[in-house]
């Protein structure tokens, strides 16, 4: 697996050389991709979670932040710089004084407030409240108990006070598109919807619904020199197929590839050297509830992890599209510890496990499956005949994926199979599993263990970074051994490139996550 | 005409009264919810507020009641995930999808029918096995896979047409989808024409009318396309109302902005609203449709009565 690694941060650094080697060319057009489904949500990125709104998004609008890749970690972007006090939760922000909206309007902090004040609302269940609930006073305004933030204030037009509820990092809160800086008057009309203004790089053009989204540069964008290209067109193509002709016939700069297409990819030398992968902060698992009572026992949740020849599954049926899980926190998690190695293919210590559970004959339980075919119904139906050997019955329960999400976040089921964020902030990721969280949050699986919160509350009192660091790297290795789900995969996001299309970040987040105004086309581009 | 017209069009509000009905108690009962499709992590509390906001907190039947109210002065309500106004989103996509439609009939009848015709005035000949061995795979090939083969054949290969997208509207962005979904339809047409072409040709006022002395060209312009006309008619109605189904796979493989890539969409973020708004669209147009074939028959064939 590390060779795998390896050979992704070898094309890390090749592309980061090829990025240097070459002056970025202005002009152009830029043709992406969005994937993931026949259309794109909303042209108001604050009510959609989905990675393929955002995707149009990181042109269209900027959050307070914005990830950069090549640090792995959130930086700055409308904020300047932010002067910690008040024993690490008071954050004051100097905002950007040359941000301008697509309308002309220069961006001040009451646009903030504005913004964080719209996300709250309760009534609309906005997902980035996720977010801003670590806002003072936030969840008053999501429960209706609160008009405005309590603990938002502004000091001037470009400085802002953040009182947090508690010791987090703010740059993992606020770089996603869900939490963009919208302008108060403009966004409050009903005409936004129809024509978004924000403040990235680009401005809205149209909005061909179900086919695509064009975008123009916007000269006043205040990275000097940035945006390099003229346009970007974002295409909704959610068809592995149709992508994969429009690729090879250079009408598209970027498209995803699936499992099978990864494999045709790698072994045709025309293509090859198109492919850009990474290991994104998603963990693939299959959740046990522990309210069902051979899940209750920690030994039948380790005999399952041992029972299940993950790698088989991940080499065979994922086409090794993905990276073994090795516990919670993925790859590219900064506390992603390599000395630990996953659980081993062993059948006989799983069955000794379950006689030792009081189960040496098994027991029968219901799996609950969307069709999703990197971590769906095909592994589920791969993994039965594994847990047959050791005695462990399986009966397949297929729900839709949005009926998925219900199930999960209800606990209406034994065992379910999904794929969930564990990062990029590992504080965050781990505090799903804190027994104060909510199952209808995060905590899926209703995790419950006095050790493991001790470990996840000392780490959010550490002021020393190492230290926290120490305490989080301990818990993920308490939920290993505590083993609440079968720790399948982290995902590895593929993309072709066209070779004309320089600046690709290899974002750990979601890899269609680009930062177009890094991103430029040469010369030899067909788009004019 | 007008009394039938008239008649019709009032008959045409229980089917659609029904198809709302349907849809309604349909998205009542199945799982899921907008809620859980907004947020990973949202507070129950937060969920309860926002059903009581859009009204999903009230009984079926008061739903369903201010639903129809509401639809009675032609408002379709507001989407549940953009806010948008439901007439407007469909607005949006009905032209793509009525080109799509139109382009994939007209490629249908303008193909199949007068293949039916060949195969039918030379049965058992070549052009007749040809014509049919033609339909029959028309009929069996997917969509999907049709759709990616003609992509590749007529982009990738030979580089004549945009293989995806919608371009600018214009007539090479919609040839490929076109005719993958007007395949299937000009097939069955084919088929239809040639069976009724055949049927037609051996009956009696057709044998009249050769005894008579009229020439071939007279009796197959005059008596045989005439009568054959109503079947093809009648398929073609039905054709419609298929293709609004079938379209929604072929707006998908070709990122073509239609109403089916909405419905599916809205359907799987439960979005209630933009659901009901696109079946009703779908019912509506299917309907208008077959009271245009029916104003059609009367036109061909005067001794059909609008009684």
């Amino acid at each position: 697996m590390f060779r795998v690694i390896a050979i992704v941060a070898g094309l890390g650094l090749a592309l980061a050389g090829t990025v240097e080697a070459q002056t970025p060319r202005k002009g152009g057009t830029i043709r992406m991709t969005a994937p993931y489904g026949s259309s794109f949500t909303s042209l108001d990125i604050h009510t959609t979670q989905r990675a393929q709104d955002e995707i149009y998004a990181k042109g269209l609008h900027r959050s307070l932040y914005i990830w950069d890749s090549a640090e792995g970690k959130p930086v700055p972007e409308l904020a300047k710089e932010a002067v910690v006090s008040g024993g690490g939760l008071v954050y004051t922000f100097k905002l950007r004084d040359d941000a301008y909206f697509h309308n002309g309007r220069k961006m001040t902090a009451d646009d903030v407030i504005w913004s964080y004040n719209r996300i709250m609302d309760g009534t609309k269940a906005y997902p980035g409240a996720r977010y801003v609930r670590v806002i003072e006073g936030a969840a008053a305004v999501e429960k209706g108990q609160a008009k405005d933030i309590s603990g938002l204030k502004k000091i001037d037009d470009f400085t802002l006070e953040m009182k947090l509820t508690e010791k987090v990092d703010p740059g993992f809160y606020f770089f996603t598109a869900l939490t963009s800086i919208y302008p108060a008057d403009e966004a409050a009309k009903e005409s936004f919807i129809q024509k978004p203004i924000g403040l990235g790089p680009f401005k809205f053009v149209e909005h061909v619904p179900g086919s695509r989204i064009v975008l123009e540069r916007w000269d006043r964008f205040y990275k000097p020199g940035k945006p390099y290209a003229d346009k970007v067109i974002v295409s909704v193509m959610g068809e592995a197929a149709a992508r994969d002709v429009a690729f090879r016939n250079k009408e598209i700069d970027t498209s995803v590839l699936g499992p099978a297409q990864y494999v045709a990819y790698q072994s045709d030398a025309a293509l090859k050297g198109t492919i850009v992968e990474v290991a994104e902060v998603f963990t693939r698992y299959m959740g046990m509830n522990p309210s069902f009572k051979p899940f209750a026992d920690k030994r039948v949740r380790q005999a399952i992890n041992y029972a299940i020849d993950t790698d088989l599954i991940i080499n065979k049926l994922v086409k090794n599209k993905a990276y073994r899980a090795t516990s919670w926190l993925p790859l590219t998690s900064p506390l992603y510890d390599k000395t630990m190695k996953p659980y081993a293919y062993d059948p006989a210590k799983a069955k000794q496990l379950l006689a030792d559970a009081g189960y040496p004959n098994g027991f029968e339980f219901e799996w609950t499956t969307s069709q999703n075919e990197s971590w769906g119904l095909p592994i589920v139906t791969a993994v039965i005949p594994m847990l047959d050997k050791v005695g462990i019955k399986a009966k397949v329960k297929q729900v839709e994926t949005a009926v998925l999400a219900e199930v999960v976040r209800s606990g209406d089921y034994q065992a379910f199979v999904y794929s969930q964020q564990s990062g990029p902030d590992p504080q965050a990721a781990l505090k799903c599993f804190h027994s104060s969280t909510p199952q209808s949050a995060c905590n899926y699986m209703n995790f419950k263990n006095a050790d493991f919160d001790k470990l996840v509350d000392e780490a959010g009192q550490a002021d020393d970074p190492a230290k926290r660091g120490q305490l989080l790297q301990k818990a993920n290795a308490l939920l290993y051994d505590e083993a609440p789900v079968w720790f399948f995969n982290y995902n590895k996001a593929v993309m072709a490139v066209q070779p004309w299309l320089k600046g690709v970040q290899l974002n750990a987040t979601e890899l269609t996550h680009q930062n177009v105004e890094d991103l430029w086309v040469d010369e030899t581009s067909p788009a004019k | 005409m007008l009394a039938f017209l008239i008649r019709r069009l009032l008959q045409t509000i229980p089917t659609v009264l029904a198809v709302v009905l349907l849809v309604f108690v349909l998205f009542s009962v199945v799982p899921g919810s907008i809620a859980s499709t907004m947020s990973d992590d949202s507070d129950p509390q937060v969920e309860l507020r926002m059903k009581k906001q859009l009204g999903l907190d009230q009984p079926v039947y008061m739903r369903f009641g201010a639903y129809v109210a509401r639809l009675a002065t032609g408002d379709l309500g507001a989407s549940f995930r953009t806010r948008e106004p439901v007439t407007t989103m469909i607005a949006k996509r009905a032209w793509p999808t009525l080109q799509l439609i139109f382009a994939s009939m007209a490629f249908a009848v303008l193909l199949g029918v007068p293949l039916g015709f060949i195969a039918a005035l030379r049965p058992g000949s070549l052009v007749d096995t040809v014509s049919m061995v033609l339909a029959v795979s028309g009929l069996s090939l997917a969509k999907f896979w049709l759709g990616l083969l003609l992509m590749y054949l007529f982009a990738l290969k030979l580089g004549w047409l945009p293989s995806f997208g919608y371009g600018d509207g214009g007539l090479k962005y919609l040839i490929l989808p076109a005719v993958t979904l007007g395949v299937s339809p000009m097939a069955l047409l084919a088929r239809t024409t040639r069976a009724a072409v055949l049927e037609i040709m051996t009956a009696d006022f057709v044998r009249t009318a050769r005894s008579k002395g009229m020439s071939e060209t007279r009796v197959v312009k005059w008596h045989v396309m005439r009568n054959a006309l109503v079947l093809i008619l009648t398929t073609m109605g039905l054709q419609f109302g298929a293709l609004m189904g079938q379209a929604v796979v072929v707006e998908k493989l070709f990122s073509w902005p239609g109403i089916g890539s909405l419905l599916v969409d809205s359907v799987l973020q439960r979005d209630i609203p933009a659901v009901q708004g696109s079946i009703l669209v779908v019912v509506l147009f299917f309907l208008a449709i077959n009271l245009l074939i029916d104003v059609l028959y009367g036109v061909i064939d005067p001794r059909i009565r609008y009684a």
